[in-house]
Order: structure tokens, then C-alpha cells, then sequence
């Protein structure tokens, strides 16, 4: 396998108020181009921290995350990040909020027309194209997520990483941006590291699911390949025995091997 | 006979001079502004009949609102009135220390900003100023007076500087606060688009901070206009603050009521005027 985007050795220690935290450890893997890939785990297990040292908002301590053949070091639009609360500008309108990022990062390869033909062409790929005057406030959570989707897929990023992207919506909200989100991924076929909680999404969406192990100190326990062919259609995936299979590994891993803390103290 | 009479009127308006839909929308908008003009007007009416019996009896030290107004009369009539020195019409004391507090409260805006903006960003500037400024912003206004007349030699910019520093701090608080405030996901969003520091500032910083800082600027306003009053009573010259104590020093105690009534008429006045700028300048802005 081609590493196109690699994480090796990588650890990552807080320096908190009773001492050093040692969130995570030892973190190894590589990703193929194109690749899509979930880290599932429980909350406070470490997983947004992984992402965030390769987003490059945190530093590891130990280790390093190289992206084509550059080391990453500090953020950068070549991963762009959709954030869990959409983390759209309020004062500017679902446009210019994909318009500030098209015209910072392809200000000087695109012509002003181009750039502008760009906005739309993203937020037509996740259906927000006729609500461009509209502001985050005036339109719905699932709507507001693709906003977010659309201008971190404008930057024609290496990675695309998804952190929780669909944690605060609900069932059926989310149900049709994993499948708005799975046709991007067949269309574009962009490499995507996804953050989730959600067993059923991992599995719908992955080629591989990567587990981690409860925290202080989490690393990957596991690493599991979805062996479903793409395109996947969640209501036949339901009778498939892959699927069944998939989601009984994680299940066991989650709350078999490494039950919740809290589960444990309770 | 009159309930016909009533409806043949309605159907007349309804249909002669305006639209039929039109006739309930007026309607209703008659009825909420009238709901909100007619209490407000009837609790003034009784306040002012409470005064009038309460000041009317002979010896009392206050004139009642009617002797107010027959006292003052020439001064309401005439505000614009000009013979020389002290001897001027309302708005002219008005006018100057609306022109004092305007610029006070210039250089409070500018230095406050950037001095909020200063503390917000750097945690060293926090940790260094956050405490002088809250033990400064304590001193009463007229406290610095003695001080900046001491420094400045001259009233005219001591009163200035009396205004500057009491409606600075809570511009600098207030824009400090909104800059901390700043939610983590919008510096992450400019982290990663790698926005430069101009970039962040106008884009970013600004547009975040900008209800904080007209809080701050309409709690400043208002304390300058309340600062103002008070330093002109003690520097003299014209202003509607010594207008006030040249009248006490007169006994004209109804000129002093007018007087007040037009401060507080300007001060309402002043800090609507930044509200309806602030709610312009964020459009919509407001955090949702």
C-alpha cells in the first residue's frame, strides 16, 4: 500500500495543572490515497486530538504525520477540517462563508470569475445552492454541516478530515448527509479521515475503521477492513453478512475489550 | 341607528381611500403604538400632577411644574438666543458640552479599542493591565479633574480629558471581553486557511467583537454625558453644567429643572444614537 498520508509514532502530551496528560501514544498509520477511514473509540479517548495533529492545530509531542512528502507542521488548507459545530462565520452569508476560503487559498491561480463559479460548484455538489444569500442563523444544523463540507471540499484538500461531523443532528438529518457525504466520496474520491462515535456510521462509510483504546495514554487497538464494495446502500447493507460482521467486531472491541470508562467505575 | 352609522363610516374608509387589507394592518400597528406611547404619557401626566399638588402650597421650596414653565417660558420659547459671554439659549450650553463630550469620547473610542483589543490578544497584556485598569476604573470622574487641570493648565482640555477617561473603561473591558470570547472554532478556521494577521483582524477579530465594543461604547456615552454635567459645574464657562450652577447660584430653581429635563432628554438621546449604530454596523451579526 502506497502511504500517502502517514502518522508514525505519535504521541501527544498535555501539560495539564497535576502534571504532564498523556492523551495519546504511539499512534501508526497510513493512509492510502483515496482511502476513506474511521476512528471510532469512546468520548475522551483521543481520537480529535490524532485529528488535530494531523489537521496540524495540535503538535505532537513524540512522532510526526507526513502528507505527500511533506512533514505537517501547522495548518493548512490541504486539510481542511469540518468542524462538529459547523463553525460557520455568522455575520457573513452561507456564500461568503465558502467564498473567504476559495478566495484565500486559490486567490492566485483562479480569476475572480473562476473563483466565484467555484463557490457555487461546491455548494451545488452538497445541494446549498439555492440558499447562498441565506446567513448560518437562518438555516438548520444538517443544512449549516453542509456549508461546512462545502468549503473545506473548495479548498481541494490532500485530506479531507471530518471531525464528528454529524454528532449534534439528528437520526435522519444525519442519515442523508452520510449519504450525501458517500456520493462526494465516490465522485471526488478524496482520501477523508473521519472522527466518529457512531458504529453504523463507521461501518456505512469506511474502508477501514481504526479503534482506539480508552484513554489517558489511548492508542489504536485495532483496525478493521470494511470489505464492502462502494457504491453502498445503507437498506441492502442491513441483510449483508459482511456488514453483520463488521459491526459485531467493533461492538465487541467498544464494549467487550474496552468498555467506557464510566461503565467501569459505575 | 348608531352601529349603522359606524359600519356605512368603515365600509366608506374601506373602500374609498384605502386598500380593504390595508384598514386592519393600520389598525393593529395604531393599537401597538398606542400601547406603547399611551402608558408611558399617563404615568408622566400623574408624576406631574403629584409634583404640581405637592409644590403648589405657599412656602414650598420647589415650584411646582406650572411655575416651571411660566419661569422658564422665555428659554423654551428661545433656545437660540445669543447676547454675549454666559448670556446665551439653551442649545448653545447644550451644543458646547455635546462638542466636549464628542470629543472626549473620540479619543475614549479610538484608545479604548485598541487598548481592549491589546488586552484581549495578549495574555501578557491581560495579566499586566487588566488589574491597574480595574482599580483606575474606580476613581469617580470628577476625581481626575484636580489632577488633568494640575497637567493641562487649561479647562477646556481637562474636561475633555475628565470625559476620555471615564467612558474609556468599559470600551476597553467590553472589547477585551469580546475578543476572549472569540469561539476556538473561528482562530481554528483562520489557523487553517492561514489567514495573516490583517486578514484575522478584519475579517475575524472585528466582526466577532463588534456588539462587545458598542456595549462598551454605549456604556461609555452615557457615563460621559453624566461626567460632563459635573465637570462643567466646576470649570464654569459656557455649558449646560455650569448653566446649572449659575442658576443654583441665582436661585432660579426652574431654570434648573429645565435644565435637568434637557439633560436627560440628550442623554436618552446620545445612547440610543450609538445603540442604532451598533445594531447597523453588526447588520447581522448577531451571534446565531
Amino acid at each position: 500500500m502506497s502511504a500517502y498520508l502517514s502518522i508514525s509514532g505519535v504521541g501527544v502530551t498535555f501539560s495539564g495543572q497535576n502534571g504532564p496528560y498523556v492523551a495519546v501514544r504511539d499512534i501508526n498509520l497510513n493512509v492510502a490515497k483515496g482511502e476513506f477511514i474511521s476512528i471510532i473509540g469512546h468520548s475522551g479517548c483521543g481520537k480529535s486530538t490524532v485529528l488535530n495533529v494531523v489537521a496540524g492545530l495540535n503538535r505532537a509531542t513524540t512522532g510526526g504525520v507526513i502528507l505527500g512528502s511533506t512533514e505537517v507542521t501547522s495548518p493548512g488548507p490541504d486539510r481542511a477540517v469540518v468542524f462538529q459545530n459547523h463553525s460557520l462565520l455568522p455575520w457573513l452569508t452561507v456564500y461568503d462563508n465558502v467564498k473567504l476560503a476559495v478566495d484565500k487559498v486559490h486567490g492566485k491561480s483562479k480569476s475572480a470569475a473562476e473563483r466565484d463559479a467555484w463557490v457555487r460548484h461546491n455548494l451545488a455538489l452538497v445541494g446549498m445552492d439555492n440558499a447562498l444569500e441565506k446567513r448560518p442563523h437562518e438555516i438548520s444544523g444538517g443544512m449549516k454541516q453542509r456549508v461546512g463540507i462545502a468549503r473545506a471540499l473548495a479548498m481541494e484538500p490532500k485530506v479531507l478530515l471530518l471531525d464528528e461531523p454529524f454528532g449534534a443532528l439528528d437520526a435522519l438529518t444525519r442519515a442523508t448527509l452520510q449519504d450525501t457525504v458517500m456520493e462526494l466520496h465516490a465522485k471526488l474520491d478524496n482520501t477523508v479521515i473521519m472522527i466518529t462515535h457512531d458504529v453504523d456510521e463507521a461501518v456505512l462509510l469506511s474502508d477501514r475503521v481504526v479503534m482506539m483504546t480508552n484513554g489517558p495514554a489511548a492508542t489504536i487497538g485495532e483496525i478493521l477492513d470494511v470489505r464492502l464494495p462502494h457504491p453502498r446502500d445503507r437498506l441492502k447493507l442491513a441483510g449483508e453478512p459482511e456488514y453483520a460482521r463488521c459491526r459485531q467486531a467493533i461492538m465487541e472491541f467498544l464494549y467487550a475489550r474496552h468498555r467506557a470508562p464510566k461503565a467501569h467505575a459505575a | 341607528m348608531t352601529i349603522k352609522a359606524d359600519t356605512f363610516a368603515k365600509s366608506g374608509l374601506g373602500e374609498g381611500l384605502l386598500p380593504a387589507s390595508l384598514v386592519p394592518r393600520l389598525v393593529a400597528g395604531g393599537k401597538a403604538a398606542a400601547a406603547r406611547v399611551v402608558p408611558p404619557l399617563l404615568f408622566l401626566a400623574l408624576l406631574l400632577a403629584i409634583w404640581e399638588i405637592a409644590c403648589s402650597r405657599a412656602g414650598s421650596p420647589l415650584p411646582p411644574p406650572s411655575k416651571v414653565v411660566s419661569d422658564t417660558w422665555t428659554l423654551i420659547v428661545d433656545p437660540f438666543f445669543d447676547k454675549g459671554g454666559m448670556n446665551k439659549g439653551l442649545f448653545w450650553h447644550l451644543a458646547s458640552s455635546l462638542k466636549r463630550v464628542a470629543m472626549g469620547f473620540s479619543i475614549a473610542a479610538v484608545v479604548g479599542i485598541a487598548l481592549g483589543v491589546l488586552v484581549g490578544q495578549s495574555t501578557l497584556a491581560f495579566r499586566g493591565l487588566d488589574p491597574i485598569f480595574q482599580v483606575f476604573r474606580t476613581v469617580p470622574p470628577l476625581a481626575w479633574l484636580p489632577l488633568s487641570l494640575a497637567a493641562l493648565r487649561q479647562a477646556e482640555p481637562s474636561a475633555i480629558f475628565v470625559i476620555a477617561i471615564t467612558a474609556i473603561w468599559p470600551i476597553i473591558l467590553n472589547t477585551a471581553v469580546g475578543i476572549r470570547n472569540i469561539p476556538q472554532d473561528y482562530r481554528n478556521i483562520s489557523r487553517v486557511l492561514q489567514l495573516n494577521g490583517a486578514e484575522y483582524f478584519f475579517k475575524i477579530m472585528l466582526p466577532a467583537t463588534v456588539p462587545f465594543m458598542f456595549t462598551g461604547l454605549k456604556i461609555g456615552v452615557g457615563l460621559s454625558w453624566l461626567a460632563i454635567v459635573a465637570a462643567e459645574m466646576l470649570i464654569g464657562g459656557v455649558g449646560i453644567g455650569f448653566f446649572i450652577w449659575d442658576a443654583w447660584n441665582s436661585s432660579l430653581i426652574s431654570e434648573i429643572i429645565l435644565a435637568l429635563i434637557y439633560v436627560g432628554l440628550v442623554g436618552f438621546i446620545l445612547d440610543r444614537i450609538i445603540a442604532m449604530i451598533g445594531k447597523w454596523v453588526s447588520g447581522g451579526m448577531s451571534a446565531g
